[in-house]
This record gives C-alpha cells, structure tokens and sequence, in this order.
C-alpha cells in the first residue's frame, strides 16, 4: 500500500473522532450554560473545554468573550478552527476521496452523504439551528461511517490504519480533557462534598459520553478516584486511555503480522511497553506520583507512538 | 445542410432501426424517470469533473444523453484503419525529429516548426524510449461531414482525457436498458483498461527484468480529470500515485509504501512535461520527481506518454500530418486533414484575412475552445479585433473553414432533436497498436451550437459499434 494512501487512511480515522470529539464539547457547553451563572467559575467551564480541544487561544483572538452563539460557530462551524467539526468532516472527507479506491462504496456514500447533508446545514440560517440538532447529526454521520467501515472493509492494512487512526485519537482527547481538568480530580479537602466537584466530575463524563455508563460500571456516588479509574484504567470503558491504547497495539500487531520482518515495528513495540506500564498501575499509584504527570507523560508517550507510527509506515522509507 | 447520422430524409438508416423503435415507443414520463436515474448513478458512482475556485458545487457532471450514437461495422474498419495508420505516422514523426530528422532534411516540414517550436524537448535528443514509441495513449478528435467523410480536427499525444466517460456511459446504458443489447450485437469496450495495461507493460525499459511495476502519476485531486486517474487505475489494479509519492534513489525510481520503497517501471503520467522533473524542466514544481529524467534516459523507467511528445500534436504541426503518413509509411492518409491555411504563409495569409466572417481561426498552442474565432458566430467588431491580433503575430494562427458537423439524434425538452456531434477514440500503442470499437462521442446539446466542449454546454453520448 501506498504510504499516503495509509497516511489519508490514518487521518480520515483521526479527523472523524475529532469531529466527534468537538460535538461532544458542545453539548457539554451548551449544558453549562443553562445552569444560573451564580456560581463563579461555571463560564470558565467553557475555557477549560476550549483547552481541552487546544484552541482557547484561537477562540480569544477571534471572538473574544464566550456566548453560547460564538461558541457553536466557533466549534462547528468555524473552519479557520481546526478542531471545528465542519473543518475535521471536511478533511476526513477529502482524505477519503484521496483514497477512494481503497475504500468500499458503502464508506464512500457514508462519507459523501453525510458531507452533502453538513453543506446544507451551513447553508441555513443560525437561528433555525439547534445545539442538540448539531451534536445528533454528528454523531450519527461518524457512527454511519464507522459502521460502514466495520460492516465492509477489507480487513487489511488500510483497516489497521484507519482503526489506529481511531484509537491514537480518541487516547489523546481523553487524556487531554483529563488534565485540563486533574485539578479537580485530585481530592482536595476544601472541595469533598461540596456541590462544585460533583458537578465538574460529571461534566467530565458528560464530555465523553461516559456518564450513564459509569454509574452502571460503578453505582453510588460519583467520586474523584472513581471517575479518574473509569477514564483511565477501566478497561470496559470505550474511552478510557487503557481501552483506546489497548485497541491501538491491537492494530498495531496487525500490521506487524501483515509485513513480516523487513518491516520495523517500533510503534508497536512503545505502544505495547506503554500498555504494559498502564497495566501495571492502579489509581492510587496514579494519584501519588501525581496525576498531571502522569497524564503528561502518557501525552508524550502517546505522541511518540504516533511518531513512530509515522517513521515506520508512511515515510515508505526514503 | 449538415449529415445527419439516423435520418436520411424520412427513411431511417440501417444501423439505427433498432433504436427508432425504442425512441418511439418511450413515453415521456418514462424517459424523464431514466434520465433521473442516469443522473443519480453519475452522482453516486463519483463520475464528476472537479472544479474548484468558481464557487457552487465542486462537483460537477456532464449532461449524459441517453440516445447511443452508432456505427456500423464497415464504417468502423475503415475508421480504424485511418486511426492506426495515423497513430503509426504520428510515432514515426517523433523518433525522426529526436533523431536524424529525415523529413526535416527532405524539405517535407519546414525545421523551425519542429526545433523551435515549445513542445519540442531538447533534453530527450538521441534518446529512443522503449519499442520506439513516444505516444502510448492518442486521441484522434474526429468530425463527419458526409457518409464516407470523416475530417481529423486534431491528435492529442500527450495525456488526451475522457476515456472514463466512454466506459461509464457504456456501463450505464447497459445497466437501465439491458433489453437494447440483447439483440443488437454492440462490441463490447471494457476490454480497455486491460489494453491499456498490456500495453504499458509491454513498453518497460531496458533495465526491467521482472513483470514490470506500472503506476498512473496525477497532478492530485484537485485536478479536474482526477476521478478518471482514480477511475483507471482501480480498473487496472496499479497504484494511483503523485509526484510526492515517488523518488529516485540511484538507477531507479521508487514509490514510499508502507513496507518501504517499491521499484516503479513503467509511469502513465497524467501531468504536462514542465511539471515531471523540476531539475530538468521547472525548478519551482512542486510536483514533479527531482532526478527522473537522468532514470529515464538511462533506461531505469519508461515515461507514457515520452517527454517531448507533445511536438506531434500542436496546430502547426497538424497540417504536416498526411505528409507524415506518405513520408514513413509510404501510404495514403485514410483520414482527411481539414483544409488548413497557416498565416505565416503569405498567399494564406491574404485569403484568410479575405473571408474572416467564413472561417474559424485558433491560436497554434490553444485548447479546450478558447481563444478561437468562429466568423459566421461572430461579430464584426469581433472579426476586426481578431484581425488585428492576427496582423499582430500571423506566426500564432490558422484558420480552418466551418465545417458542417454531422448532427445526431439527441433526447431535449420537446423529445428528440438532432444535434451536432464529434467523436474521440482513443488509440493505443506499444508491442502492437490496439483501438477497442468505440470512443467518446460529445454533442452540442445547444441548439444549432458546433461547440462539444462540456465547459461550454456540451454533453456526452455512448458510442455503439455493431459487430457483422
């Protein structure tokens, strides 16, 4: 395979987790703002979001303060903002069409479909446009994508590295929205029980549509070493760090197999030892050597595995 | 009174019988339903052209006319003969002129058209590429005035495009009227992708030992004809590459996949000269292949069409054609040259200047209908501002007389009316010379218009050839 061809590949799968990534940052948004501004700090919920998705400064320089209609246009519409739904389903669209024949006609109709129906969208008018109506259209566009890829590909390379494309995204925008928000996690005297942390934890969840799985993976109380071992090491949690990165190798010893022994495997060989060094923690060991390094480091690590990904397959060895 | 290819005053010619019946008996709202369902299956399939900076859809498609266009089977062979025996002269002109130039040395071409002219390569003199054959790929574009009169209105050596159209409007009829093909002995066209694989792959280079690595080299995907790149090289398996995807390491060329480099033999390039080598031509492409043409012209690829080509095939040049064919085959030309006054000429010159309002007069290196004049559709402050340019630089012009298109019958809003057509086959050549029955056929889908180009309201058609 062509190394751009797997490259395009690779990349429709990141783009299109990071479209759902930013509609899942808006329906949390707009949550927010329905809540009494009473509170202080509620408004910041939006910045911190906007950190998360790493395009607060873009935001500040362009729109200044946050209303609830500069947001929407910022995260959905917006396409000088990369992270903007409109700009990833775009770009995962080209890619596909790069690729077309590498990809089966059911992929391409999902794909090309559901671009023509997000065209007419922009094309309304503002005020006719509803948050929840966005955030539903998105992720019912990737989920039709994503479906017709696992009902129709070929489970061959061009698989392996759209999956892996999949997963390096989703680990990443967990482990990001996590650190943006450690600081809450951290059990904290002056926060336990108060109505504050409560709060933030669940719009942590909410933010990874984790919320109503986690209290069937739990029960009870939402509690701060609870949500963080959801989001980390739960390994039935479909976002958590471990899950994503556990799929990720899971491709990644695909791809090995595949190509035999000429071909290097460094990213399978980091990614399976940063597997290995998540499995071998709990969250209390998480929580004492500090949860921001920890996340930090697994950042790095993760975008490591991507680099090696890059140097190993899509640079076809010049 | 231009020919027109089913009627022949009320009587219907022998090789539409068939189709009179089926027209005449579809009623309207049938027809409306089929035309929505060609349209629809263009859409879905992707057989779009892109355009891209002219605001509104990208994605455009080119009105498809269900009504086939058709010949039958002596027509055809003779047809054929022409093509090949041009394609032939065409091949023959190119190894002369980077060679010893023969015809040049006869007095037959005047040097300076050849040596001077833009298309001509200096960097591949002396170079003969595999088999001798520096056009792989020719479309001969083809007008018909009368039955047995076909005129060549231009070669296209270089990379002609629309072959996709010929097998996807082929594919389309076939697929909404089956019971058309089962009694009618149409030749099939499918067999084209597997020619034009074969025939890429019997041109490898020298230094090729193994079965030969063919690839189709695109400017990209913004590129207007790229569904056609993408639309070959799925039908004949080869890896739809651009120009960053492939490099020279040594001897050779490579492509990056993601099990390291891959050697590349054989290059169908759908990209112009300038952009192939920016060492060689260039230096500010950014599509090209830094070192390609040093593998090439030490045997490690070969190049489809050859880098220089394109000198068979400028408006000059044209006029010289039927020379060609007398000159290296020591034939006479099958096909007609439509009568061509070229204004350096000064007897030419006076006559063209004469009659401007009866003639059609194009720039030497124009294309795709632009920078034309057509004298009995224009103005006559039109006509004066074209005089001046010509007095200006008489060397950039001929002129050509209106020829009368043979029209076809064509599906419009009132039903069916006839309608100016022209037709395109595309000829292939390496070991051997193969042309498979049939072509793109282009229609004026505007009344009395004799401009097939689609940027200017032109549609396409199926192109039937009937076996015996």
């Amino acid at each position: 395979m062509l190394s751009r061809t797997a490259s395009n590949l690779f990349w429709m799968g990141r783009h299109l987790e990071r479209a759902e990534t930013a509609a899942r940052l808006l329906d949390v948004g707009q949550r927010i703002t329905l809540l009494p501004n009473t509170e202080a700090g509620y408004r910041n919920e939006w910045n911190s979001l906007l950190r998360a998705s790493g395009s607060a400064d873009i935001f500040a320089s362009r729109y200044g303060e946050a209303t609830q209609e500069k947001i929407e246009e910022f995260i959905f519409f917006d396409r000088d903002n990369p992270s903007s739904v409109v700009s990833c389903m775009e770009k995962a669209r080209e890619a596909g069409r790069i690729v077309r024949t590498a990809l089966t006609s059911q992929v391409w109709d999902a794909l090309n479909v559901g671009y023509q129906e997000l065209r007419k969208i922009e094309k309304m008018p503002r005020a006719q446009v509803d948050t929840a109506s966005l955030t539903d259209f998105t992720t019912a566009h990737t989920s039709t994508v994503r479906g017709a890829i696992n009902a129709t590909q070929l489970r061959n390379d061009g698989w392996h590295f759209m999956h892996l494309g999949y997963s390096l995204e989703r680990a990443d925008a967990t482990a990001r929205l996590l650190d943006v928000k450690y600081f809450v996690l951290l059990p904290r005297i002056e926060f336990v029980g108060s109505g504050l942390d409560s709060y933030q934890w669940q719009v942590i969840l909410r933010a990874l549509s984790a919320h109503r799985s986690y209290h069937w993976a739990y029960g009870g109380d939402i509690t701060a070493a609870q949500v963080a071992d959801f989001l980390i090491l739960n390994g039935e949690s479909p976002r958590s760090l471990i899950t994503s990165l556990y799929e990720a190798v899971w491709h990644l010893e695909g791809l090995a197999r595949r190509y035999g022994e000429q071909v290097p495997t460094e990213a399978r060989d980091k990614a399976r030892e940063v597997l290995n060094a998540l499995q071998g923690r709990n969250i209390d060991m998480i929580f004492d050597e500090g949860l921001h390094e920890f996340l930090s480091w697994f950042i790095r690590e993760l975008s490591t595995v991507s680099n090696l990904v890059h140097h190993d397959y899509l640079l076809g060895g010049a | 009174m231009s020919y027109n290819e089913m009627f022949e005053g009320e009587a219907v010619r022998e090789p539409y019988a068939r189709l009179r019946d089926w027209v005449q008996t579809m009623p309207d709202d049938f027809r409306q339903m089929k035309q929505a369902e060609a349209e629809a299956l263009f859409r879905r399939i992707g057989i779009t052209f892109a355009v891209y900076g002219e605001g509104g859809d990208p994605d455009r498609l080119i009105p498809f006319d269900m009504m086939p266009r058709v010949f039958e089977q002596a027509e055809w062979r003779r047809l054929e003969r022409g093509i090949k025996q041009r394609a032939r002269a065409l091949n023959a002109f190119l190894r002369d002129v980077y060679g010893r130039g023969e015809i040049i040395r006869a007095g037959r071409i005047p040097a300076r058209l050849v040596y001077q002219n833009d298309a001509y390569e200096k960097s591949v003199v002396g170079f003969v590429p595999p088999r001798g054959v520096y056009s792989h790929i020719i479309g001969i574009d083809l007008v018909r005035t009368a039955k047995d009169e076909f005129y060549v209105l231009e070669d296209n050596c270089r990379t002609p495009s629309g072959v996709s159209y010929m097998l996807e409007n082929r594919e389309i009829m076939m697929r909404m009227f089956p019971q058309l093909f089962r009694g009618s002995r149409i030749e099939p066209v499918d067999q084209y992708p597997e020619l034009l694989r074969r025939t890429l792959e019997s041109v490898a280079p020298a230094k090729c030992r193994e079965r030969p690595t063919c690839v189709i080299l695109t400017p990209g995907h913004y590129n207007s004809a790229y569904y056609e790149h993408s639309f070959l090289a799925n039908l004949m398996g080869v890896e739809l590459v651009e120009g960053q995807d492939l490099f020279v390491d040594g001897e050779f060329v490579y492509m990056r996949t993601t099990t390291g480099p891959r050697r590349v033999d054989v290059i169908y390039r759908r990209i112009d000269d300038l952009f192939l080598d920016p060492l060689c031509f260039r230096p500010d492409s950014m599509l090209g292949i830094p070192g390609l043409m040093d593998v090439y012209r030490s045997g490690g690829v070969s190049i489809c069409s050859a880098p220089g080509a394109g000198v068979a095939d400028d408006k000059a040049i044209y006029t010289f054609v039927p020379e060609m064919v007398r000159f290296y085959l020591g034939e006479e030309p099958i096909l007609n040259n439509v009568q061509t006054w070229t204004l350096w000429k000064e007897d030419d010159r006076r006559y063209v200047l004469e009659h401007l309002p009866e003639l059609v007069v194009k720039e030497v290196h124009g294309s795709g209908g632009y920078g034309m004049l057509v004298g009995p559709k224009s103005t006559s402050a039109e006509i004066e501002a074209f005089r001046a340019k010509i007095i200006a630089d008489p060397c950039n012009y001929i002129a050509q007389p209106t020829l009368a298109l043979s029209t076809c019958p064509t599906f419009v809003d009132e039903g069916i009316a006839p309608r100016h057509v022209d037709l395109r086959p595309f000829c292939l050549c390496g070991d051997r010379i193969e042309l498979v029955p049939g072509g793109l056929t282009r229609v004026a889908l505007r009344e009395g218009s004799l401009v097939v180009n689609s940027s200017q309201g032109g549609g396409v058609k199926d192109t039937w050839v009937l076996s015996e």
